[in-house]
C-alpha cells in the first residue's frame, strides 16, 4: 500500500469522528501548550533577573573590607581586626591593566533638611564620579559628582529620585542647598528612576563626594569599592590582582574579600534554568496522559472498526499496511495536537507578554523541540498497542461479528 | 484452479475438539459456477474460509491456481487474496465513511495501484454493475441492492480468478436479490471468472452448474446439473 494511500486513510477515518479527534488533540494540545507556557514564564523569570543584575554591570567586582574564610587552629591573641579600606587602596586597584575604573563607596545615615525647614533621614552614599558608570545610574535633571581629584570635598550632593521628591516636592531640586549633619551641600542633579529592585535603593538616598563623607561621618574607612574589569574575561585575572595588591597595601596581609556579581547572576541563572525544566518536565508529565489517552481513543476504535479492519484484511491487506495505518492516525492525532498546542501556547505566551511588558517571557526553543517531540512521541508509542491488535484481528472472527 | 486434498479443519472448544471440516476432496476449475449449500453448522462457511484463504486447515493440501498455498505466511496469502480472489458479504461490509468509488477502490489501493490506473479501473467495475450514478453516495445513501452491487463492484475491480459470495442474497429482498445474482451470472460468463456461492436458499444454490452439498463437514453431495 502507498504510504499516500495509508496517510489518505488515516485522515479520512480521523474526519469522519471529528469530534472524537477533536477532544483527543485538545489532551495532547493542553499538554504542549503548558509546556511552551510555563517554561515561558521561567525563562522569562530568568531573563527578568538577569536583566536588573545586568543593569547594574557585569562586569563588576566588589570589594570588602575583613576576609569571610572560617580558618581553624586556635583563636590569635590578639584580636584580627581587618585594615579598614581606604580611598588609596581603591585608586591603587587602577594599577592592574584589566580593572578599569573603580569607585569608593562610604555608607552612612544623616539627617538631611532643606530651607523650608523639612527634614529626613537619609542614607547617604560617599562615591566619585565613577559611579555614574559603574552602576549604570541614568540622570534625570543636572549632573553627577564632577570628575577629579576624589581627596576634594566638595559640598555638592546628588538625589535619589524619590527623596528629591520628598524633600522639594515637584519644585525644581537642582540648585538648592541641603543641611546634612553640620555639613551644607549644593543640589547638582537628580537620579532617574532606575526601576532596578535589587542591590542598593538608588531611589531614596543622597550621593556626595567621598571626601565630604568621609569628613561629615569623621572616619576613613569604606564600606566598599566598586571595581569595572576591562572585559568579563578579565574578572578572574582582576580578581587575583585585587587580592595581591591590596596585600601589597596591607602590609603582606590579603584582608578583603572579592565578590563578582557575575557569579551571582549565573548562580541565579543557574537555579532558574533548573526550576524552568523542572516546571517544564511537571508538564510534560500531561502530555504522557494525553499519549495514554491517545492509545485508549485508539483501542476503542480498534473495537469499534472491527469489521472494517476485517474487511481490509480479507481483500488483502498486509499486516504492515493494517499496523500502520493506526499507527499514523495515532500519529496525526498527536501530530494535530501538537501543532494547536504550539500555536495556543505561543498565543498565550503573547498574551502574558502584552499584560505584563516589564516581565520578559518568551518561549525557549528548547522548549518548543521537547514539548513537540514528546506529544509526538506519545503518539507513536501509544500507538502501537492499538495498531498490533489491529493488525492481529482474525479477519473471520472480525467479519462475522455484527 | 482449486484443488483441496484431505482437508480437515478442527477448532477447539473449550475442552472439545470439533471438527468443523472432514478429509474433504474437491477440484473446481476455471471458471465454474458452484454453489456450496448446508445447514447452518455443516461447516460450509469453514469450507469457504479455507477456499477463500482466510483459514488455513488442520490438515492436508490446498493447491490455488497450481500454487501450493498451505504453508504460505499471512502476508504472502494476502498477496493471493488480494490478487485472485473477491469477496462478496452478506452484510456487504463497505467501509461507511467511504463513497461507493472509494470502497470500489479500496481493493486497489491496497495493492499499491497507481491512482490514474485505479480511477479507469473503478469506473469499469461501476460501469458493469450500473453504479456510475451512484458513484459519489455513502453507503448510507444506497439501498441494500446497491449496497450489494457496489460489493460486486469491490469484488470484480481486481479482475480476480475467483469470487466468492458468502449468502449474496441473505440481506436483500427477493426482487435485489435476484438482481444482484443475475448481475453475478452476467459477470461471470462475461468475465470467464470461477464463481462460488455459498448459501442455504435452496433457489439460489439450484442455478449454479454445480451443486455441493456439505452436511456434518463431509461433502454430502455433489451434483452437476446441466443447466
Amino acid at each position: 500500500m502507498h504510504p499516500l494511500d495509508v496517510f489518505r486513510f488515516a485522515i479520512g477515518s480521523l474526519r469522519s469522528n471529528w469530534r472524537r479527534t477533536g477532544l483527543i488533540a485538545l489532551a495532547t494540545a493542553i499538554g504542549v501548550s503548558s509546556v511552551l507556557l510555563l517554561t515561558a514564564l521561567g525563562e522569562g523569570a530568568n531573563r527578568y533577573v538577569r536583566g536588573q543584575f545586568e543593569s547594574l554591570g557585569t562586569n563588576l567586582l566588589i570589594v570588602l573590607p575583613g576576609r569571610s574564610e572560617t580558618v581553624g587552629g586556635p583563636p590569635p591573641l590578639l584580636g584580627e581586626t581587618p585594615r579598614d579600606l581606604t580611598v588609596d587602596d581603591a585608586y591603587a586597584l587602577l594599577q592592574h591593566p584589566s580593572l578599569q575604573q573603580v569607585a569608593p563607596v562610604m555608607v552612612g545615615a544623616a539627617p538631611v533638611s532643606t530651607p523650608a525647614g523639612l527634614e529626613r533621614e537619609v542614607t547617604i552614599l560617599g562615591s566619585t564620579s565613577e559611579m555614574l558608570d559603574i552602576q549604570r545610574l541614568q540622570m534625570a535633571y543636572g549632573q553627577f559628582l564632577p570628575p577629579g581629584d576624589p581627596q576634594r570635598a566638595a559640598s555638592v550632593c546628588v538625589l535619589g529620585s524619590e527623596l528629591a521628591v520628598h524633600l522639594f516636592g515637584s519644585s525644581t531640586a537642582v540648585g538648592q542647598w541641603v543641611r546634612a549633619g553640620d555639613r551644607r551641600f549644593r543640589v547638582i542633579g537628580v537620579l532617574a528612576d532606575s526601576g532596578v529592585t535589587v542591590g542598593i535603593d538608588f531611589n531614596d538616598l543622597a550621593i556626595i563626594p567621598v571626601a565630604s563623607a568621609q569628613a561629615l561621618f569623621n572616619r576613613e574607612s569604606l564600606f566598599r569599592i566598586l571595581v569595572e574589569a576591562a572585559t568579563e574575561q578579565d574578572l578572574d585575572a582582576g580578581e587575583k590582582a585585587i587580592h595581591r595588591l591590596i596585600a601589597e597595601r596591607h602590609e603582606g596581609e590579603d584582608d578583603v574579600t572579592v565578590i563578582a556579581q557575575d557569579s551571582v547572576v549565573k548562580t541565579l541563572g543557574r537555579v532558574l534554568t533548573t526550576l524552568t525544566y523542572g516546571v517544564g518536565g511537571i508538564s510534560a508529565i500531561s502530555l504522557i496522559v494525553a499519549g495514554v489517552l491517545i492509545m485508549n481513543v485508539m483501542l476503542v476504535s480498534v473495537t469499534q472498526r472491527r469489521a472494517e479492519i476485517g474487511l481490509l484484511k480479507a481483500l488483502g491487506a498486509r499486516l504492515a499496511d493494517v499496523r500502520r495505518m493506526f499507527m499514523v492516525e495515532a500519529l496525526l492525532l498527536a501530530t494535530l495536537g501538537a501543532v494547536v498546542g504550539l500555536v495556543v501556547g505561543l498565543a498565550a505566551t503573547q498574551v502574558v507578554a502584552e499584560l505584563y511588558p516589564k516581565f520578559p517571557v518568551a518561549v525557549p526553543l528548547w522548549s518548543i523541540v521537547v514539548a513537540l517531540s514528546v506529544a509526538m512521541s506519545t503518539g507513536l508509542i501509544f500507538g502501537v498497542i492499538p495498531a498490533r491488535r489491529a493488525a492481529a484481528l482474525d479477519p473471520i472472527e472480525a467479519l462475522s461479528k455484527r | 484452479m482449486i484443488d483441496l486434498r484431505n482437508i480437515t479443519k478442527t477448532f477447539v472448544l473449550g475442552e472439545q475438539q470439533v471438527n468443523a471440516v472432514i478429509d474433504v476432496d474437491l477440484t473446481i476449475g476455471r471458471g465454474e459456477y458452484v454453489s456450496i449449500m448446508g445447514p447452518s453448522g455443516s461447516g460450509k462457511s469453514t469450507l469457504l474460509n479455507l477456499i477463500a484463504l482466510l483459514d488455513r486447515p488442520s490438515s492436508g493440501e490446498y493447491r490455488f491456481d497450481d500454487q501450493l498455498v498451505t504453508d504460505l505466511s499471512d502476508d504472502e496469502l494476502a498477496g493471493v487474496r488480494r490478487h485472485s480472489i473477491g469477496f462478496i458479504f452478506q452484510s456487504f461490509h463497505l467501509v461507511p465513511r467511504l463513497t461507493a468509488s472509494q470502497n470500489v477502490e479500496l481493493p486497489l489501493t491496497l495493492a499499491g495501484v497507481a491512482p490514474v490506473r485505479r480511477r479507469e479501473q473503478v469506473e469499469r467495475a461501476l460501469d458493469a454493475t450500473s453504479l456510475s450514478d451512484r458513484a459519489q453516495h455513502r453507503s448510507h445513501e444506497l439501498s441494500g441492492g446497491q449496497r450489494q452491487r457496489v460489493a460486486i463492484a469491490r469484488a470484480i475491480v481486481t479482475e480476480p480468478k475467483l469470487i466468492l459470495a458468502d449468502e449474496p442474497t441473505g440481506n436483500l429482498d427477493t426482487a435485489a436479490g435476484s438482481q444482484v445474482v443475475a448481475l453475478l451470472e452476467e459477470l461471470r460468463i462475461k468475465q470467464g471468472v470461477t464463481l462460488i456461492v455459498v448459501t442455504h436458499d435452496p433457489d439460489l444454490g439450484q442455478r449454479a452448474e454445480r451443486q455441493i452439498r456439505i452436511v456434518d463437514g463431509r461433502i454430502a453431495k455433489d451434483v452437476h446439473a446441466s443447466a
